[in-house]
């Protein structure tokens, strides 16, 4: 809401300065947000009048004026403005006076001796662009300082209001926030009845009295078409923001403005027939002031008549029936619609005005009267004309009932002592009557709060009267008891931290992604699409973490990275309940398993590089990792991930045909586990350690080369004799000295008795053990 | 008698012209071997009477051991040296730089978030989670935040095709946890949130850190003490000016924005404060007994606060971040930065 530091003092006195009062409202909740001068600083500048203008000898766009100031002979000025003319009152910047970019000097144009400059809105920084000087009104008293003529020495302040408080979407409303709060006294406006000198009235009636409980309409008669707004109002409308439509427009925004209440007017020749207030039907459409043409549907409140919907009650009048420059007689209208009916549907329509602004906030209901004979007094003595009755139709607004309030509980819940009697004050200072019945007191909200209707609104307002300044902080008191921190769950923040330490770097990114990533990496290629993303490629949610990583790298790589390693913890969406985003890890190596440095080999990072991560991640814990496909994974270099019986994860490749795709010369290797599956930990259990020797030995045998190795070390640990300790693969060979076909993999056993030193024999017993399980399960042969 | 002190003599040229071991070795036969020149001396005792052969017994003796002294010496010596050798020769340039993998790190986010958690889990703060497509329930209507209520344009929501949404902020966690646990309770609830809304200081994803704590008698007092205390505890200066001003939220009353001062200026006023010398950090409030009555607890017996904080915000001035849009680029030359 911006609004004139002017208008605001005319209706409250105070002698703070308008920054003060502006950190005043600013604690209290309504955040000044700007505070700009309405003109910018210049001085010199006197209201002055043109009194002979003759075309300059040696220049035909110049004219040498004879201007006077007020004071002294009339000066000769040179002025290229084609506006300026004989008789004109405009502003003069006399010599020595400082303009926002200049200063006038006396000097010579084009030979002409030139005393001061007449000025145009733009040289005095009062507006955007100006097509001349500034045309000032014949009654401008000449000699007079621009600035006090104008009131240029005025702040334009812009206050951020919350939406509880419709009530200061309004000066008086404003006002009397200043008064609360500073106790300065308040100027009312003037607001008395206008005497009817016509006994017309228009006939309304209410056929919606829930969504419209009050209707006050007026006959106005015999306007001057000719009427101009005057200055002074154009001055406020302005600086309120503003634009000027039509006197009885503007008198309507005014009253907007200074009271709160929304008016509409119709051209009385244009109606037909009784107006009603009644909902829409489903069939009717109405074409706007602003040239929408819109379909009502029945839940919107409009104003019609017997040629059917006139306005959007509360929202937007009408094209056909509302007032235009040829208008003499007008319906002016002043009515309260319940927050209920205007909620929603503006911005169903894509509108947003001044008006449902405040319906939908609560209007109060007291000024739909006192409105109407403001804005009649107003263009009556604008326009002319002569008014009718005031004819006001619906049951009105129930009087609201009082609240009660315990002082005790507002000191409870605030936490600071208060006595009874500041509680008082602040009740009164807000308007609001005060009984005390015991312990409970019934306090009366005003017409105009609609923001207060429970104990705890009331005990709001103490706390902001007082200030929150004065409740002062203080330290809780609490049973302590310590949190549980269970040694068999890995928080997210371990989890990352140790991700970290691994050597990859945690990144960040949007939840959503193209619906083209989502099927290049979703496995079952869900769609979980956003009605309106910020854009196309931000359209999607992901079922997967991967898109983003990859994007990442991309992004890396164009900015001269040749290394990559990142992982990203954050949920990917399978469904849309609560139960259907699981919280996932994944990563992403791309480049050198080093980074490059002197004297270490350079390779290139592989599979199982990044399998040893993986299982690194899920240590103590071993997890499995079985050959499958995957749409975004190489098919011969994937695997999914598999603890307890429960796939939790993929590891691959990139598919080569996504890597060229996002044009990467190889493929990054990726990984994505479900966090649930690496959370759990196991309690550490001490078991013995063996006093006894441990033995080596080491086996090597031949199998199918198509034998997965992770079977034969699953198979033959689940198989060791108790004497193995340890059983580990050490080296796998194919080629040279090794049937095609065939592949040789050496074993590194450890054997060791908890109770005794083993024996040979006992040794060879175990070994041949494995062997023998060896070849029985996989057909293992020993190498010889 | 000549001839023992020319052979202690010889032995101490010869040894100290061997420079190896084997060498000296070799000079030891010469002097002490089988048929060394002080054995020789010995052998002739044999011949000589016993008075003589006692005192020449005992000056050869003598020569012996003065012989096998220099030996021991020089041995000793030649060892040093070559020890000095290996140590010349295995001198490194300490300077090269060490070897290894990559270094990783936390996102500045993670970064700040687990400073969050820290500090409120010292004063009891448990920490709670909730999903990010919400129903609508939770993120508007259990938060006294009705169907069109003006307060609901202050969202900007992004919905889904089903009518869902993606959370607006982290309130609904509230909801969430107050439902499955009975007061008193303490929790943070820190994730993602979502907002249809883009430029250069809106991101359509961001981070907040809810908090709550309810109890008998936790007050606005208590409100106004813990955050006072968790700003000057974050940015870790004990006389940060905070401020608490009125302002409006469906779901606290009463409601209030919390401002630090100016972190960056100090409150003298610069482009980050906008010349204010304040900084908004967060929003906060009682809890509305609206919301209470959604999940079923008494608010005449129970109450206390809630409040919302940006992360990416506390982070960018605590960490001197000028643009809010680097934390999700995620260019590695920004995360490094915070490793």
């Amino acid at each position: 809401m911006q609004f004139s530091e002017r208008w605001l003092r005319s209706l409250v006195q105070s002698d703070k300065s308008m920054q003060d009062l502006g950190h005043a409202l600013t604690m209290a909740g309504l955040e000044l947000e700007a505070l700009q001068p309405a003109a910018p600083a210049f001085e010199g500048v006197v209201v002055a009048e043109i009194l002979a203008a003759e075309r300059h000898p040696d220049a035909d766009r110049l004219q040498v004026c004879k201007v006077r100031t007020g004071a002294g002979a009339p000066l000769t000025i040179v002025c290229g403005a084609p506006n300026a003319r004989v008789g004109l009152k405009t502003a003069c910047a006399l010599v020595g006076a400082r303009l926002p970019e200049l200063e006038i000097r006396r000097t010579k144009v084009r030979g002409v001796e030139s005393a001061g400059m007449l000025c145009s809105a733009k040289e005095l920084g009062i507006a955007g662009e100006a097509a001349g000087i500034l045309e000032l009104p014949a009654n401008a008293p000449v000699g007079a300082s621009l600035r006090d003529y104008l009131h240029l020495d005025d702040q334009l302040v812009t206050l951020k209001l919350t939406p509880n408080r419709g009530d200061c979407l309004s000066l008086t409303g404003i006002a009397r926030e200043v008064a609360a709060l500073t106790g300065a006294a308040l100027t009312p406006v003037d607001c008395s009845a206008v005497p009817a000198t016509r006994s017309d009235t228009y006939p309304v009636s209410i056929e919606a009295a829930d969504a419209c409980p009050i209707y006050c309409g007026r006959v106005l008669r015999g306007l001057d078409t000719a009427a101009r707004t005057p200055a002074w109002m154009v001055e406020r409308l302005q600086r309120c923001g503003l634009r000027l439509i039509h006197p009885v427009v503007d008198v309507t925004n005014y009253v907007l403005l200074e009271l709160g209440q929304p008016m509409h007017a119709f051209d009385l020749a244009r109606l037909q027939g009784p107006v009603r207030a009644r909902m829409a039907r489903a069939d009717e459409s109405l074409a706007l002031l602003n040239e929408q043409t819109i379909r009502l549907s029945e839940d919107c409140l409009v104003i019609a008549d017997d040629s059917g919907p006139l306005a959007l009650a509360g929202i937007m009048g009408g094209a056909a029936s509302g007032v235009s420059a040829a208008s003499q007689d007008i319906f002016l209208e002043a009515a309260h619609f319940a927050p209920a009916a205007i909620t929603g549907r503006a911005r169903r329509y894509g509108l947003a005005t001044d008006s449902s602004y405040r319906f939908e906030r609560g209007v109060d209901p007291r000024l739909p009267r006192l409105a109407m004979e403001r804005a009649t007094r107003l263009i009556l003595d604008i326009c002319g004309g002569e008014a009718g009755e005031i004819r006001e139709a619906g049951p009105g607004v129930p009087p609201r009932a009082p609240i009660a309030f315990r002082p005790a509980r507002a000191r409870r819940l605030l936490g600071v002592e208060i006595p009874d009697e500041e509680m008082q004050g602040i009740f009164n200072r807000l308007g609001m009557d005060c009984v005390s019945v015991g312990e409970t007191w019934r306090v009366q909200p005003p017409s105009w709060r609609f923001d207060l209707e429970l104990e705890v609104d009331l005990i709001e307002e103490v706390a902001r009267l007082r200030g929150y300044e004065h409740i002062p902080a203080a330290t809780p008191r609490a049973a302590h008891q310590l949190l549980p921190a269970s040694e068999r769950i890995r928080t997210e923040s371990e989890l990352k931290n140790q991700f970290a330490a691994m050597g990859y770097q945690e990144i960040v990114t949007y939840s959503f992604i193209s619906s083209e990533q989502q099927s290049d990496f979703d496995i079952d290629n869900r769609q979980i699409s956003l009605q309106n993303p910020i854009a196309a490629q931000m359209g999607v949610m992901r079922g997967s973490l991967m898109p983003g990583l990859v994007q990442t790298l991309r992004h890396n790589l164009n900015h001269g990275q040749e290394r990559l390693r990142v992982f990203e913890l954050g949920r990917c969406f399978l469904g849309t309940d609560a139960d259907s985003q699981p919280i996932r890890l994944a990563g992403l190596a791309y480049g050198a398993t080093w980074p490059e440095q002197w004297a270490a080999p350079r390779r290139w990072v592989d599979f199982f590089d990044v399998k040893a991560d993986v299982e690194a991640l899920f240590r103590p814990a071993r997890a499995q990792f079985r050959a499958a496909t995957h749409p975004a994974l190489h098919p011969g270099q994937s695997a999914r991930v598999w603890m307890d019986g429960q796939p939790v994860g993929w590891i691959g490749c990139l598919h080569p045909r996504l890597a060229q795709k996002y044009g990467f010369a190889r493929s990054p290797m990726l990984f994505e586990l479900e966090c649930s599956a690496l959370s759990p930990r196991l309690v550490p259990r001490y078991r013995g350690i063996s006093r006894y020797p441990a033995v080596r030995r080491d086996i090597a045998v031949v199998v199918d080369a198509g034998q997965e190795v992770g079977d034969v070390l699953e198979g033959v640990r689940a198989a060791l004799p108790s004497t193995v300790t340890e059983f580990e693969l050490f080296d796998m060979y194919q080629g040279e000295g090794v049937d095609p076909g065939k592949k040789s993999l050496a074993f590194r056993m450890l054997l060791q008795h908890t109770e005794k030193t083993l024996t040979d024999s006992e040794i060879e017993v175990a070994v041949s053990q494995v062997l023998a399980f060896l070849s029985e399960r996989f057909n293992a042969a020993l190498r010889g | 008698m000549n001839d023992l002190n020319e052979i202690v003599s010889q032995a101490k040229t010869a040894f100290a012209a061997s420079t190896t071991l084997a060498a000296l070795d070799q000079a030891k036969a010469r002097f002490l071997g089988k048929g060394g020149l002080i054995t020789e001396q010995m052998k002739g005792l044999g011949a000589m009477s016993p008075e003589a052969r006692k005192e020449a017994g005992v000056r050869i003796n003598q020569a012996k051991t003065e012989v096998e002294e220099l030996l021991r010496m020089r041995r000793e010596a030649i060892q040093a040296e070559a020890l000095e050798a290996q140590l010349r020769q295995e001198a490194l340039d300490v300077t090269l730089p060490g070897r290894g993998g990559g270094v990783g790190g936390l996102h500045p986010v993670t970064r700040t978030l687990q400073r969050i958690e820290r500090l409120f889990a010292s004063i009891g703060f448990d920490i709670a989670e909730g999903p990010e497509i919400e129903t609508d329930f939770y993120n508007f209507t259990a938060l006294n935040i009705p169907e069109d209520h003006p307060a609901r344009a202050m969202h900007d929501t992004f919905y889904l095709d089903n009518g869902q949404l993606l959370r607006t902020h982290t309130s609904p966690v509230q909801v969430r946890y107050m439902q499955g646990h009975p007061p008193p309770l303490r929790i943070i609830a820190p994730g993602r949130v979502y907002r249809c809304d883009s430029d250069v200081t809106h991101t359509p994803m961001f981070h907040q850190v809810e908090g709550l704590w309810v109890d008998e008698t936790v007050s606005f007092a208590d409100l106004k003490g813990v955050l006072a205390d968790f700003m000057a505890r974050f940015f870790e200066r004990e006389q940060l000016p905070v401020r608490f001003r009125a302002s409006f939220f469906p779901f606290t009353e009463p409601s209030a924005e919390m401002d630090i001062g100016c972190v960056i200026c100090e409150g003298a006023g610069c482009r980050v404060c906008s010349q204010t010398g304040w900084l908004e950090v967060l929003g906060c409030g009682m809890v509305h007994p609206k919301v209470f009555a959604h999940v079923g607890i008494d608010a005449e017996r129970w109450q206390g606060f809630a409040f919302g904080l940006g992360v990416e915000r506390l982070a960018m001035l605590r960490y001197g971040v000028d643009d809010l849009r680097l934390f999700f680029e995620n260019d590695i030359r920004f995360l490094r930065q915070f490793a």
